[in-house]
């Protein structure tokens, strides 16, 4: 059964979007009741790729799911409407076709979750993507940073949604997690939701400027609280991106967010996942903490450029037997 | 299942590890192995084998023999011929060898691995990231404390030849564990793996040679307990040491005793597992998978009793059964597997009878609803709840994937309960306060403490229990002790009787009662039977109270009483001795006389016994505040604290012929670390003891620290060594009492300091061989990080 059902209309995005993630009232108890131990995650972390191994078929339809995760991502200032449209033409066709083929899986659309480009690149996007059912993400509120006036990151969501971004990658203000200033960060991303009326919300973290692990757990259930559907850890500006200890932490959040609420909400790594053998633990990681529903493209993407490269010459090893070299695949 | 329906599913598929290698090297040995007896492998004298499978299919694997009396006979003359020659290498040759045998653990690292997963049905990732990096860092960490052996222990040697026991739980690891110290230290070893898990061994046998060791080094036979048996009994043994079960080790124990072999057991466990309710839950989860699901629960010191504060618990219940179902049970070479197979349809039974008692008790058991594989030794995570310590679950060790669980409600509970055991191997702390955490640890009664963690292993730190789970440590400085002993040769000691005498006290002379010391008071005897002291020509000197069972009892009852004595400072037990001192100092005429009076031999030696008790006195103030633990390197982010603990409340059978150095040579390192004590004075010259609990009053020394009772060493000896609740018992009497104490320590596996019939020279008697058995070594591991 094919995952992505090929639209015309870009509205119709039921089965990739769920019902948005309404949000709850601020808990400030549930907030200050956090406790993450670094040293239990780490070692949790450190040991996870030696406890789940995917192999043979098994590791082929997996990295085949994993490429339905990517959000094939260009954030570079030298971006033109001609590259973003090399970019959506091979999230169209990530792998290509006679791999799919001898992988049977023909039947199946294989595409990226999205493709994920600044504001400006949008109109682009959306024009190179129509009638795919990919679509597209837009980073906003003052990407990477965050520091641009309330109003003009609010301005922000509202002409990327206009353009037809049908999701919204938002930042927020690291400074209100660092001075544990919950209310204001809670304001500020439920400001966020509101402009981004039925698009899908996902709410970068910077993980990689918060400090601690427990800030990040925090920051977590601050966004879920305010209505994000997706939390994401990294703009892939800051130092250090997607970890498998951060990763730990947010997924767990997310965890108890539907254990208290019902609502699944999604999660994005970015940054920092370039190798097939990483995607893979990183889904056993979703798989065991979370369980498999989580393994759909509503519910996981990840952000990456280098990683699509990797997976689809892992899959011609599947294939041929040979190991495979990059400039057998198309440039996205 | 095609690409396109796993894509949909998105299950785990097989990832198996190839046996096939592993299976060669069987083959090629034609399935058949004989025993290592002096670098080779020989056929045994009887000629029997016997099968050993993989419990995850019941596959026959190989045939392995059956050593016999011969066969160990051979062996021990082999390890006794080498030993000599082996110690004479010195430290640094020693060193080589064990680093090559790192080396080749490591060349031969998943063949290793493999060959262990197939002969026990561990999972694969464990044998592989676990067990065999752990082995090799045992062997690296040994062929350093050979090297550095002259220059940092240069007051110990060699025992000789150690007859090594160890379990099926971690075959090859505890090989590591026994072979590696015993070597670096300049022993050699007779060594019998589980019958079950033979064939690592014989791996490493092969490795030996390999190495290049010396012949007879390192000598492996095979067998069932018969086996374990005959290395136990053989008189030209001089160590023993054991892990394996309490039952067992009991036996040892009592095969032992008398016979002057070093004897150290690491045993079985009933480790709690607590969390608090300010602990992070989610990762208290994940050390549980650690604790208990960790080698199908087959783990000596195996998180088994999960102790949870009531506020979180049922939280903490939901969390660990929706764990235990993505927990993934099946073939132990799976790369993805979790749990794997139990070791052997025996233990398999065992569990699951112990678990059906469990539930006729009333227990409430959740398992893990996921799928076992249809045939193989299986058994499910199972979590077991609405039990108290009055069950039997909650007592007896299960050996298994099962957890039991109940609740505290305050951290001082949270300890009584953690030490409501029989055992103390281990205990987890789970809390995200610092004060909570350190303030908990020292408090159980156990040997290795984990905050925040599970089941950390580290040649560099110390492994071993206190109680029931057995004694002597494994890994770190600690363990290095449990493979030397005191250089230098010791004479043996003869009986010392007491003089007789007919006449009464001299004229004029005032009766004087000595009385025993209990509880910080001046006691009658029990029995109301007293014996009349008299000197070498048979004067009269006076009575002593002839002290029974009931004295003991009383007299341990306030020595437990007195256990705070253990929560003061150094500093505080410090001046306590320099001050015992000075008021000693100040009779020192009247303590000189009286050694005179009792022993004769003029008043030089006498009054030099007073003057080296009282200098030994400043010798232990020195130490009270200096004897430090150890912060070892352990490679986590953290730190393992090696904590010198006292004992408890020990027993002393103080020797004849110093009557008052002797007994401060033995109770001031005692009471110096923290100890509480009960004193049996010399036998023959018991007045220097009882004039003794004068100075004791006058020095501020807490009622109940130090004990005496006067009287029959044999009979007092023998209910000290019985007493239940005595942790320790030195006897260093001149009449030999070693085998009777020993054999009668089994109870409780209390701690014996014997003296085997060997005499000291009490005028050099102190320092630190004194104070590591005034000690327990609890290694207390705090990982860290923000």
């Amino acid at each position: 059964m094919p995952v992505q059902t090929p639209v015309s209309s870009s509205a119709d995005l039921s089965q990739l979007h769920p019902a948005r993630n309404p949000g709850t009232a601020l808990d400030l108890d549930r907030i200050r009741d956090i406790r993450a131990n670094t040293a239990a995650i780490e070692r949790r972390a450190a040991s996870l790729p030696g406890r789940r191994s995917i192999k043979k078929d098994w590791q082929a339809a997996w990295l085949l799911k994993a490429v339905t995760f990517i959000d094939l991502t260009t954030l570079a200032g030298d971006d033109t409407e001609r590259r973003v449209h090399r970019l959506c033409m091979k999230a169209r066709q990530p792998i290509r076709a006679d791999i799919v083929a001898a992988l049977g899986m023909s039947e199946h659309r294989i595409t990226t979750g999205a493709v994920c480009v600044y504001h400006e690149m949008v109109p682009a996007a959306v024009r190179a993507l129509d009638g795919s059912g990919i679509p597209v993400a837009a980073v906003s509120t003052g990407f990477p940073a965050g520091l641009s006036p309330l109003r003009l990151r609010i301005e922000e969501i509202r002409d990327s949604v206009a353009a037809g971004a049908r999701e919204i990658d938002i930042v927020i203000s690291r400074r209100h997690v660092l001075g544990q200033n919950w209310q204001a960060l809670y304001d500020e991303i439920r400001a966020f939701r509101e402009a981004c009326g039925d698009v899908h919300m996902k709410t970068i973290l910077a993980t990689g400027d918060l400090g601690t692990l427990r800030n990040v757990a925090r920051a977590s259930w601050v966004a879920m609280m305010a209505g994000a559907d997706f939390i994401k850890t990294s703009t892939g500006k800051e130092g250090v991106n997607a970890t498998l200890p951060v990763s730990l932490v947010m997924i767990r959040a997310i965890r108890a967010y539907h254990e208290a609420t019902g609502i699944r909400i999604g999660y994005k790594p970015a940054g920092g996942i370039s190798k097939a053998k990483d995607v893979l633990t990183y889904m056993a990681l979703m798989k065991d903490e979370l369980g498999t529903r989580w393994l759909q493209p509503d519910l996981f993407r990840i952000g990456a450029s280098s990683l699509l490269g990797d997976i689809e010459r892992q899959l011609e090893h599947h294939v041929t037997g040979r190991y495979s070299a990059s400039y057998r695949h198309a440039m996205g | 299942m095609t690409i396109a329906e796993i894509f949909d599913t998105m299950e785990y598929g097989p990832a198996p590890e190839s046996a096939a290698q592993a299976l060669d090297w069987i083959a090629a040995r034609d399935g058949r192995f004989g025993l290592f007896i002096n670098g080779a492998f020989v056929e045994g004298a009887g000629g029997e084998t016997f099968e050993t499978r993989n419990p995850a299919t019941g596959e026959l694997l190989a045939h392995v023999t059956q050593a016999g009396q011969a066969d160990v006979d051979a062996a021990v003359a082999a390890a006794r011929k080498a030993q000599p020659g082996w110690e004479k290498l010195g430290g640094k040759g020693r060193a080589r060898f064990l680093y090559a045998l790192a080396r080749l653990v490591q060349k031969h690292s998943r063949l290793l691995a493999v060959l262990e997963t197939l002969d026990n049905g561990k999972p694969i990732r464990e044998s592989r990231d676990i067990d065999v990096p752990l082995v090799a860092r045992h062997f690296y960490y040994h062929a350093g404390a050979a090297q550095l052996m002259e220059s940092e222990m240069p007051d110990q040697q060699a025992i000789g030849v150690a007859g090594q026991i160890i379990p099926w739980n971690f075959p090859l690891l505890m090989l590591a564990w026994k072979i590696a110290p015993a070597l670096a230290m300049g022993n050699t070893v007779v060594l019998k793996p589980a019958e079950y898990t033979s064939l690592t061994a014989l791996l490493f046998a092969a490795l030996c040679i390999e190495a290049g060791l010396p012949s007879g080094v390192v000598n492996i036979v095979t067998g069932d307990g018969r086996v374990g048996e005959m290395i136990v009994a053989h008189p030209d043994i001089d160590k023993i040491a054991f892990t394996g079960s309490t039952e067992v080790g009991r036996r040892i124990r009592a095969a032992t005793a008398g016979t002057g072999k070093a004897l150290t057991l690491e045993l079985g466990g009933k480790s709690p597992y607590i969390v608090f309710d300010d602990a992070d839950l989610d990762s208290a989860v994940e050390g549980l998978v650690d604790a208990i699901w960790f080698n199908q629960g087959q783990v000596c010191c195996a998180g088994s009793r999960l102790l949870v504060q009531e506020g979180v618990a049922d939280r903490l219940h939901d969390k660990i059964r929706a764990r235990m179902d993505r927990l993934r049970i099946g073939n132990p070479l799976d790369k993805a597997i979790d749990i794997g197979a139990i070791v052997d349809p025996v233990q398999l039974q065992s569990i699951s009878e112990l678990v059906d008692r469990g539930l006729a008790e009333g227990g409430e058991a959740y398992r893990a609803n996921a799928p076992l594989p249809g045939n193989g030794c299986y058994y499910p995570p199972t979590l077991i709840c609405g039990l108290e310590p009055a069950s039997t679950l909650m007592q007896e060790e299960i050996f298994g994937p099962v957890l039991v669980s109940m609740t505290f409600r305050t951290p001082a509970e949270a300890v009584q309960l953690a030490n409501n055991t029989r055992y103390g191997l281990a205990a987890s702390v789970w809390s995200e306060n610092i004060n909570l955490a350190l303030d908990v640890a020292p408090k159980l009664a156990c040997g290795v403490v984990w905050i925040n963690g599970t089941n950390m292993f580290d040649a560099a730190a110390g492994f071993g229990g206190r109680r029931e789970s057995g004694f002597g440590r494994e890994g770190g400085r600690e363990g290095l002790y449990a493979y030397t002993r005191p250089k230098g040769t010791t004479k043996s000691l003869k009986p010392i009787t007491a003089f007789r005498g007919t006449s009464g006290p001299a004229d004029g002379l005032l009766d004087r009662t000595a009385k025993m010391y209990i509880g910080g008071k001046q006691a009658r005897p029990d029995s109301g039977y007293s014996r009349a002291v008299y000197g070498p020509k048979g004067a009269f000197l006076g009575h002593v109270g002839l002290g029974n069972r009931k004295d003991i009892r009383n007299a341990v009852e306030a020595a437990h009483k007195a256990q705070g004595w253990a929560g003061t400072s150094g500093h505080l037990r410090a001046q306590i001795l320099y001050y015992i001192a000075e008021n000693l100092s100040a009779r020192t005429d009247e303590f000189a006389e009286r050694l005179l009076a009792m022993q004769g031999g003029g008043s030089t030696p006498a009054r030099a016994e007073v003057e080296a008790a009282i200098s030994r006195l400043f010798t232990y103030g020195a130490w009270a505040d200096k004897y430090d633990g150890a912060v070892h390197n352990v490679p986590i982010k953290g730190v393992a604290l090696a904590m010198n603990e006292p004992v408890g409340v020990v027993g002393v059978i103080a020797p004849d012929e110093a009557p008052l150095l002797g007994l401060i040579s033995t109770v001031a390192p005692l009471i110096a670390m923290g100890n509480t004590c009960v004193l049996v004075p010399s036998q023959a010259y018991p007045l220097a003891a009882t004039d003794f609990y004068q100075v004791l009053e006058t020095s501020d020394l807490p009622a109940g620290v130090v004990n005496i009772v006067t009287g029959e060493h044999d009979a007092l000896a023998r209910t000290l060594a019985e007493h239940d609740d005595v942790d320790a018992l030195w006897s260093f009497s001149s009449s030999d009492l070693s085998g009777a104490i020993e054999a009668a320590s089994v109870g409780n596996l209390k701690r014996t300091w014997v003296n085997n019939a060997h005499a000291r020279d009490w005028a050099r008697a102190e320092g630190r061989e004194f104070l590591r058995h005034a000690t327990d070594v609890k290694n207390i591991w705090i990982p860290y990080g923000e």
